[in-house]
């Protein structure tokens, strides 16, 4: 490996033609800069934004709503008045497909964001303040480590009977961060004795604004990965839940309830029913990959894929 | 005891060759595939080693040196491309089998590593390691094998050898590893033995004691040496002949007077122009020469010399085509350089190729000390960090004196150095200083302020007055930062806006020698230097009155090093800093320094101006350490007789009664039984020299003795 020193005198890198880059935005604008570069990044972004706005505008699309049976078109294919066709009961799998995708997105990208979130704070802060702080925190991960999370979910969930779906989100996310956040808690203990973090307490930066500044984009890697992860991973837990009664109930639908439904009719001629809302959930773990990909590059300087040559 | 160690007859007059070589390298390639292309890390390496001679391989990092070794032993990654020759006594190497070079390496051709804390296996005892590198080339009896191990234990150095024998290597000191190491390597009398940097993890004291070893254990086998290092001044006195290398390739080699005296190519003068020296009396501030910029990348080399952009004395033909290695004139050396007739003529004087770059002087030289202002006053600072046994309840068992009482100053516009070995409480007394709170005991004052009595917010206030650079530029800044976010960070912590800290960062960088549009670069983009200059200006932002430089310039390669140096040296000049400077490498502080304090064991034992304490030290560890040090002037170091420490530095958890350097000491060694009483049960205090304006001893018996 070859590293290019800087006594070249070109600039790929300044903005514009002013020779002062911004030191305020420095790091912000450098790395979305980066990550622009990656085609598949961007790809995967403009495909998240375009599931999105499909999930929230598709259903005009459609007279159907998710919850009215055609009782005269049950078990039709494909065609012009139902896009995906209907199953048995003559649910429109395409009004069904778009609302289930509205609740898996949001429960996916939150209970990812919750969990990855609760996961880099607590492991982090535990790891760099250490002694009681430490403690504290190892014992609470140890605690919801050993509780089986499923039955908990499964106990605590007639509290929540008849409580909007919203409530899920935090649920799940409550048990899906012991891990991640014992992982980050040893990555922190390294990242903690580099001389840069020294460096920053001897300027005088504040504890947590070195934990934001210096410790989580050195440990960036494992929570990017960790989110893309658990965003599929929400998604199916959640369909797990509805399986056994305890999400979203008939008639609300989620994306993980219509692929359960559709799933024994895969290998049928009745391919429709799975193949529809699977790919949809497909295309939404990719685009969330193609992201964390792109934004771990775009933050690691070793990375070779994007920067400017 | 050691009879039977000797094999062959080992003559000590190793400079003559004599007879056919042991080892030929002949025009050695080495290319390793990458996805920028081919790099090509060796392009032509040869020479002949004859028995018992020392071959000196000198030059920086990817110079090319270690990967040229590792071809000699076949011990180079699959996606290496080696041709050219190496022959062992005649005997083709390139090309064997690795089941072949098995039986060749550690036999005939034995290898010592830089990290001897790598290179042994830390789950077997080092008495069976050594037994494994006898019995796996040579039927012994388990018993025979024992009593050699033994007995190279016993060559090597070291104490108590059946003891040590069933030690495992984390229970030996560095530089009692890398006398295991050298025991293996000579365990069956090679012919050649590698020494890939062996002495540069190790203090300067020990480096005396390992090149000692180094030089014992080849009398007794008779052994040729190449030994690979950076460092000029091991070079001097160890090695008959040297090869300086550059890009792959050797450009200049001769017997080691001649590539010191008579250098014949710009590099070789660059690089002994950039160290700074010990010996050189009233030449307290002469500025070192440093090469400007970087060697070139080893991937698609054109057909030009490889040095010419960092050459001052380049001329179109070294654009044209890279120069032959060829002698100068009828009674030179050979040398790579389209000048060298003009170096050999004198057209060109070789203190003339390099220009002296000029350093300030401050208004400050001019004041007197005593009527400067003191800007950091430490006072009887200790620390001391319990040791605690039990799994569960913990309790005290000793006390780690890491810093054990230590007291000075500094003033405004002056330079301390703070010298010591490894473990002697160098970087705790920093932290210390640096946590800016009550120490356990002591006081430490900036500007009269004494730390502990601060609030918080006088304590963010006083940050801005004190700052440190540390040692590993690439470990002190952040890899996912872009620089110029690092160097506006303290500016940012203290309240300052986006714009104006952005354009003090252009200023800083300015200022290091740097251009402003490199603030949107990673560190990764820059080389060591730079990165150092980074660090340098990250220390500079908020204009701080102290700066602490905690060995700033060991991590760097020598013609880079002296670069920095310069640049803090001008800095100082322009700015009135003062600064701290930490050190183990005496050269760089005599160099840079105005004042030096000598520490030992967490205490402080010898202080004064720079003249008197290495032109007369009177502590013996002082002595000592200056005489370990080697001279880059092969005459001067053949003369020189060392000083050579017993023993390792001890553990601050069990300072010795008294004289806390009784156990090591020369001097002791030499007192009558009376005397001795003193140093064993009375602490030494430190004491100002009889007649002398500024310099204190901690020794009951101090005298001056000149030793450089």
């Amino acid at each position: 490996m070859t590293i290019q020193l800087i006594d070249d005198g070109h600039t790929p890198e300044t903005v514009g033609g002013g020779p002062v880059a911004s030191t305020a935005a420095g790091r912000a604008r450098l790395v979305w800069r980066r990550f622009r570069r990656n085609k598949l990044a961007v790809a995967g972004l403009a495909g998240l934004v375009l599931l999105f706005l499909f999930a929230f505008f598709g259903p005009s699309l459609t007279h159907w709503k998710a919850g009215d049976n055609d009782f005269l078109n049950t078990q039709t294919g494909p065609g012009s008045d139902h896009f995906f066709g209907t199953d048995d009961a003559g649910h429109d799998m395409f009004a069904q497909t778009v609302s289930g995708m509205r609740k898996s997105l949001n429960i996916g990208l939150l209970v990812a964001a919750l969990s990855t979130g609760a996961a880099g704070i607590l492991g982090t802060a535990a790891a760099y303040f250490g002694g009681w702080w430490d403690k504290a925190i190892v014992w609470l991960t140890d605690l919801f480590l050993v509780v089986p999370s499923l039955l908990m979910l499964i106990i605590l969930s007639p509290y929540f009977q008849g409580a909007n779906w919203i409530v899920l989100i935090p649920m799940i996310a409550l048990f899906n961060w012991m891990i991640t956040s014992r992982v980050v808690r040893g990555m922190t203990l390294t990242v903690r004795e580099r001389e840069f973090v020294r460096a920053a307490r001897y300027m005088g930066v504040p504890a947590w604004t070195i934990i934001r500044r210096h410790i989580l984009p050195n440990i960036s890697s494992i929570l990017i990965v960790d989110y893309t992860l658990n965003v599929g991973a929400a998604i199916v837990t959640e369909s797990f839940l509805s399986f056994l009664g305890f999400g979203i109930r008939t008639p609300d639908v989620s994306l993980g309830t219509v692929i359960n439904d559709g799933s024994t009719f895969a290998g049928t001629d009745q391919w429709y029913l799975f193949a529809f809302p699977a790919s949809f959930l497909v295309l939404i773990i990719l685009c969330v990959n193609f992201i964390g990909d792109g934004l771990r590059d775009a933050l690691d300087p070793n990375s070779t894929g994007v920067s400017a040559r | 005891m050691t009879a039977n160690l000797v094999a062959r007859s080992g003559s000590g007059s190793a400079a003559r060759p004599a007879g056919s070589p042991v080892l030929s390298v002949k025009d050695l390639h080495v290319t390793f595939g990458s996805e920028a292309g081919d790099v090509r890390a060796v392009r032509g390496v040869s020479y002949d080693l004859h028995p018992g001679q020392v071959l000196g391989i000198v030059g920086e990092s990817g110079s090319g040196k270690s990967v040229s070794a590792m071809a000699v032993l076949g011990l180079l990654p699959d996606n290496a491309r080696v041709t050219g020759s190496v022959e062992l006594e005649g005997r083709e190497l390139l090309g064997l089998s690795d089941r072949e070079m098995s039986k060749v390496r550690g036999k005939d051709i034995a290898m010592v590593f830089q990290d001897p804390l790598s290179a042994l296996t830390p789950v077997f005892t080092v008495g069976d390691q050594i037994v494994e590198a006898l019995t796996v080339h040579r039927r012994l009896s388990k018993d025979a094998a024992r009593e050699r191990a033994l007995e190279l234990l016993d060559v090597v150095g070291i104490p108590d050898p059946r003891r040590r024998f069933k030690n495992f290597p984390h229970e030996f000191s560095g530089g009692m590893r890398q006398r295991v190491m050298i025991a293996m390597a000579i365990a069956n009398d090679p012919k050649v033995i590698l020494c890939d940097e062996p002495t540069t993890a190790l203090d300067v004291t020990i480096q005396a004691q390992i090149l000692e070893a180094l030089k014992s254990a080849q009398e007794l086998t008779g052994a040729a040496i190449l030994m690979i290092t950076h460092d000029l001044g091991v070079v001097a006195g160890f090695a008959d002949r040297v090869s300086v290398m550059y890009a792959g390739r050797p450009v200049e080699t001769g017997a080691v007077d001649e590539i010191y005296y008579r250098p014949r190519m710009p590099y070789t003068i660059g690089l002994l122009g950039s160290i700074p020296r010990l010996g050189t009396a009233g030449h307290g501030r002469r500025p070192l020469t440093p090469i400007e910029g970087t060697p070139p990348s080893m991937v698609d080399l054109p057909d030009a010399c490889p040095f010419v952009a960092r050459c001052p004395i380049a001329v179109s033909a070294c654009q044209a085509a890279e120069p032959e290695l060829l002698p100068a004139g009828p009674d030179s050396h050979p040398s790579a350089c389209h000048r060298r007739a003009d170096l050999e003529s004198g057209t060109i004087p070789i203190d003339e190729v390099y220009p002296l770059p000029v350093i300030p002087e401050t208004s400050l030289d001019a004041v007197p000390r005593a009527e400067r202002q003191p800007v950091l006053e430490v006072k009887d600072l200790s620390k001391h960090f319990p040791l605690l046994r039990g799994a569960v309840f913990k309790r005290r068992v000793g006390t780690v004196k890491a810093v054990d009482g230590i007291s000075f100053e500094i003033r405004e516009g002056e330079t301390l150095g703070l010298v010591g070995e490894s473990g002697c409480g160098k970087t705790t007394t920093l932290m210390e200083i640096l946590d800016l709170v009550a120490p356990q005991a002591g006081s430490i004052a900036v500007f009269g302020r004494e730390a502990a009595n601060l609030s918080g917010r006088e304590r963010m206030e006083m940050r801005k007055d004190i700052q440190i650079v540390f040692q590993d530029p690439m470990a002190s800044l952040d890899p996912r930062m872009p620089v110029g976010d690092a160097i506006a960070e303290p500016l940012r912590t203290h309240g300052w806006s986006a714009d104006r800290a952005a354009a003090r960062v252009s200023e800083l960088l300015k200022l290091v020698g740097l251009e402003p549009y490199h603030a949107a670069r990673f560190p990764r983009e820059f080389s060591g230097g730079q990165r150092q200059r980074i660090c340098v200006a990250r220390a500079l932002a908020l204009s701080p009155k102290v700066v602490i430089l905690d060995e700033p310039v060991s991590a760097l390669d020598v013609s880079i090093q002296a670069g920095v140096i310069n640049l803090l040296d001008e800095l100082r000049a322009k700015l009135g800093l003062s600064y701290l400077f930490v050190a183990h490498d005496l050269s760089v502080v005599r160099h840079i320094a105005d004042r030096v304090a000598v520490m030992y064991l967490g205490r402080i034992v010898e202080i004064g101006d720079v003249a008197s304490v290495f032109h007369a030290p009177s502590h013996p560890y002082t002595q000592a350490l200056l005489s370990a040090i080697p001279l880059p002037d092969p005459r001067r170091e053949r003369e020189r007789s060392r000083i050579l420490l017993p023993g390792d530095l001890p553990s601050p958890a069990n300072v010795p009664s008294g004289c806390r350097f009784r156990d090591r000491c020369f001097k002791y060694a030499s007192l009558n039984e009376a005397e001795r009483v003193k140093c064993r049960d009375e602490d030494p205090t430190i004491v100002a020299r009889p007649g002398e304006a500024d310099h204190a001893t901690a020794c009951h018996f101090a005298a001056a003795l000149e030793v450089v």
